[in-house]
């Protein structure tokens, strides 16, 4: 039985300022990948996953993608709502309703049950992000584009975001991921940008 | 998606009434300094030649005022970007976005446009006119503000460019708004006004969300 | 047939190399054409042409200030419709072509505002008066001036051409809303001097120097933006074979 790639790329360079950032990269993507993305600063990591979630239009090649979720360095939760609303309002764009039940579940998980009702503005940068994990839990999206998750988290969230992501790649999701340091995960794949080398993942 | 969307936005103004508050006193602060600056403006009988002009323009000011936050925190929250990326249709988001925006400014101008004409000397038989004129413009007002917003959102003092982009933009709804009140003050018809007024609103209804959506997706490649 | 060649010569026309060998003779054209119309249109109307019997001489102005508000709306116009074409076709040359038409645009527009302001004066008696004309125009500098904030304030290229390319369509499709408003808000409002919103029946000897002057300020304003563009297009070419090659003279693109 052949898996649905998530996610296909055939000679895809962004470009920024009429500049290519990166050697063309070709990849398929199939349920249960991790692939990290590796490149020094302005390497074009972010962009290329700008690009991959559709806001970023500058680039040569193609690529097909399902649905993805999206992770930038802006986490993307209003600071005037509580985690709860915000969850709500995710839900909302991705048009499913998650029960107030499932919710809560999510924020436990990720450890800030104790701030549901609480503004996420007045939240630390740690707590914001363990937030942003709730919503991961909550979406319905199988393929996870992640910028930097590693920032602002402390010891005991970057362990519960090696297992949020193993057990989401467990699931038949697949996540990419650009990151400083590297996540132990096994199984995971790296896809290095850059200037003068073009990688191809088989 | 849309209950998702409205709720927010709901939450949101519950939260920050600051947003709809402060372009009011806004309005209210400088009709107060014209009057004080120009007495004699309001207190003989050319008063009412004056106030219609002198009103929408303080409208348009403060509507100006407003349009600059129109976007801000949602684009520095992320919240844009998630709206762009996990919508199915963005474009309904920014409808509900520039519909409240004109629920909280536009509208409530609209209410208190009688009592801010009457400051400043309007005759009484003009005053449901005044009403009925915001009420019609200033949706081409939000909407056609949203696209300049849209565009300068992401700059670090993009108020000025705003201003330069959309004040051109608002003079046909100035000029048939102010006429429109003109017109009730000397008796006449106001209907060619009332046709011209929700005309200009209807092309802009047609025009600016679209526009923005362009205008935003620019925006956010800029980040 | 027809139609896939056409499809061809649209294509062909993103391209800047391409572009820039089919302009070469016709910068030297306009060139010309708008040196002799204009110095024939000017002699002509200043020295030649019959005094108006209601405003005498000061009318002459006309040759400069109507042919300068025209070309200042059909150059913003010609932004438009170039940012529309960038937009959905996706090509370059339409965001080298708007900004060869700006600078060009505001400078035509305060032309037409300063030529209009002198024809006011003798027949106004005032230097400025607000008319469905001098607010028209008035508008049209501020939407340039838009335009050109709006380009300095974005660094990148690609986001800065797209930006200019919808703030101008937008800017293009309520130009007849303004203009409308404005006529109204004129008849409204009729200043008590006439002359410069009115039209009478002028006679040949008036308008055919009008008419070369138009021709003359067009021919004018297509050197202009042609040498405008060619230059901008080196400049973004720089680096390709072609680019050095003409310049140095060792072959044509």
């Amino acid at each position: 039985m052949t898996l649905q790639p998530l996610l296909a790329v055939n000679a895809l360079s962004c470009e920024r300022g009429g500049r290519r950032l990166f050697s063309p990269i070709s990849l398929s993507v199939l349920p249960g990948d991790y692939i990290e993305l590796i490149g020094a600063n302005g390497s074009g990591k972010s962009t290329l996953l700008r690009t991959l979630a559709g806001l970023h239009s500058q680039f040569t090649g193609e690529y097909r993608s399902q649905d993805a979720l999206y992770q930038g360095h802006r986490l993307g939760l209003d600071g005037l709502l509580t985690p709860l609303e915000n969850l709500a309002w995710f839900a909302g764009l991705e048009d499913h309703t998650s029960d107030h039940e499932t919710t809560l579940n999510a924020l436990d998980r990720t450890g800030v049950l104790t701030m549901a009702y609480s503004l996420c503005g007045a939240m630390s940068a740690g707590q914001q992000r363990r937030v942003a994990m709730a919503r991961w839990l909550l979406s319905s999206r199988k393929l996870w584009l992640l910028d930097e998750p590693l920032t602002a988290l402390d010891a005991s969230a970057q362990d519960l975001l090696r297992d949020v992501i193993a057990e989401h790649c467990a699931k038949g999701g697949a996540v990419i991921c650009a990151t400083h340091n590297a996540i132990a995960i096994d199984g995971k794949s790296e896809l290095i940008l850059d200037a003068s080398i073009a990688e191809t993942l088989p | 998606m849309i209950r998702g969307a409205l709720v927010r936005e709901w939450q949101v103004l519950l939260r920050a009434k600051g947003a709809v508050i402060n372009p009011l006193a806004f309005l209210l602060l400088t009709t107060m300094l014209f009057v004080i600056a120009a007495p004699d403006a309001i207190t003989t009988d050319e008063a009412s030649a004056v106030a219609p002009g002198v009103l929408w323009t303080l409208v348009l000011l403060t509507q100006l005022l407003a349009l600059d936050s129109m976007y801000r925190r949602d684009f520095d929250s992320g919240v844009l970007e998630q709206t762009l990326v996990s919508a199915q249709v963005p474009f309904v988001t920014v409808l509900i976005r520039i519909f409240m925006q004109w629920l909280s400014t536009g509208f409530i101008m609209a209410c208190l446009g009688p009592v801010l004409g009457v400051m400043l000397g309007l005759s009484f038989q003009a005053l449901p006119a005044t009403a009925l004129a915001l009420l019609l413009g200033t949706p081409a007002l939000s909407l056609l503000g949203s696209v300049g917003a849209s565009v300068t959102v992401g700059f670090n003092r993009g108020g000025v460019i705003l201003a330069l982009l959309v004040l051109p933009l608002f003079l046909p709804t100035l000029v048939f708004g102010a006429d429109m009140v003109m017109a009730a003050q000397a008796g006449r018809s106001v209907m060619p006004q009332v046709y011209a007024l929700s005309l200009i609103s209807l092309v802009a209804l047609a025009l600016a969300p679209f526009a923005t959506l362009a205008g935003l997706k620019i925006s956010l490649e800029m980040q | 047939m027809l139609g896939a060649s056409l499809k061809r010569l649209w294509h062909k026309l993103g391209s800047p190399r391409w572009f820039f060998s089919l302009t070469t003779p016709w910068v030297t054209f306009f060139g010309w054409s708008a040196a002799i119309l204009l110095l024939w249109g000017t002699i002509w109307g200043l020295a030649y042409a019959p005094a108006d019997y209601q405003q005498g001489n000061s009318f002459r102005i006309m040759y400069v200030h109507v042919p300068a508000a025209m070309l200042a709306q059909s150059l913003y116009i010609g932004m438009g419709v170039a940012g529309f074409i960038g937009l959905v076709w996706r090509m370059k040359l339409t965001d080298v072509a708007i900004s060869a038409c700006l600078p060009l645009g505001m400078v035509i527009t305060a032309l037409a505002l300063f030529s209009g302001s002198v024809w006011g004066r003798p027949t106004w008696g005032s230097w400025w008066e607000w008319d469905g004309r001098t607010v028209s125009t008035l508008v049209l500098f501020f939407l340039y001036v838009g335009i050109y904030a709006l380009r300095e304030a974005i660094a990148e290229a690609e986001l800065r051409a797209r930006a200019s390319a919808l703030i101008a369509m937008v800017g293009t499709i309520n130009i007849p809303i303004i203009k409308y408003s404005v006529e109204w808000w004129n008849t409204l409002h009729q200043s008590a001097s006439f002359g410069l919103t009115q039209k009478p029946a002028m006679p040949s000897e008036m308008w055919l120097p009008l008419l070369v002057m138009v021709l003359g300020f067009y021919c004018f304003a297509g050197f202009v933006v042609l040498l405008r563009m060619r230059s901008e297009i080196l400049q973004r070419e720089m680096n390709a074979r072609w680019v050095g090659d003409w310049i140095t003279g060792r072959g044509s693109p």
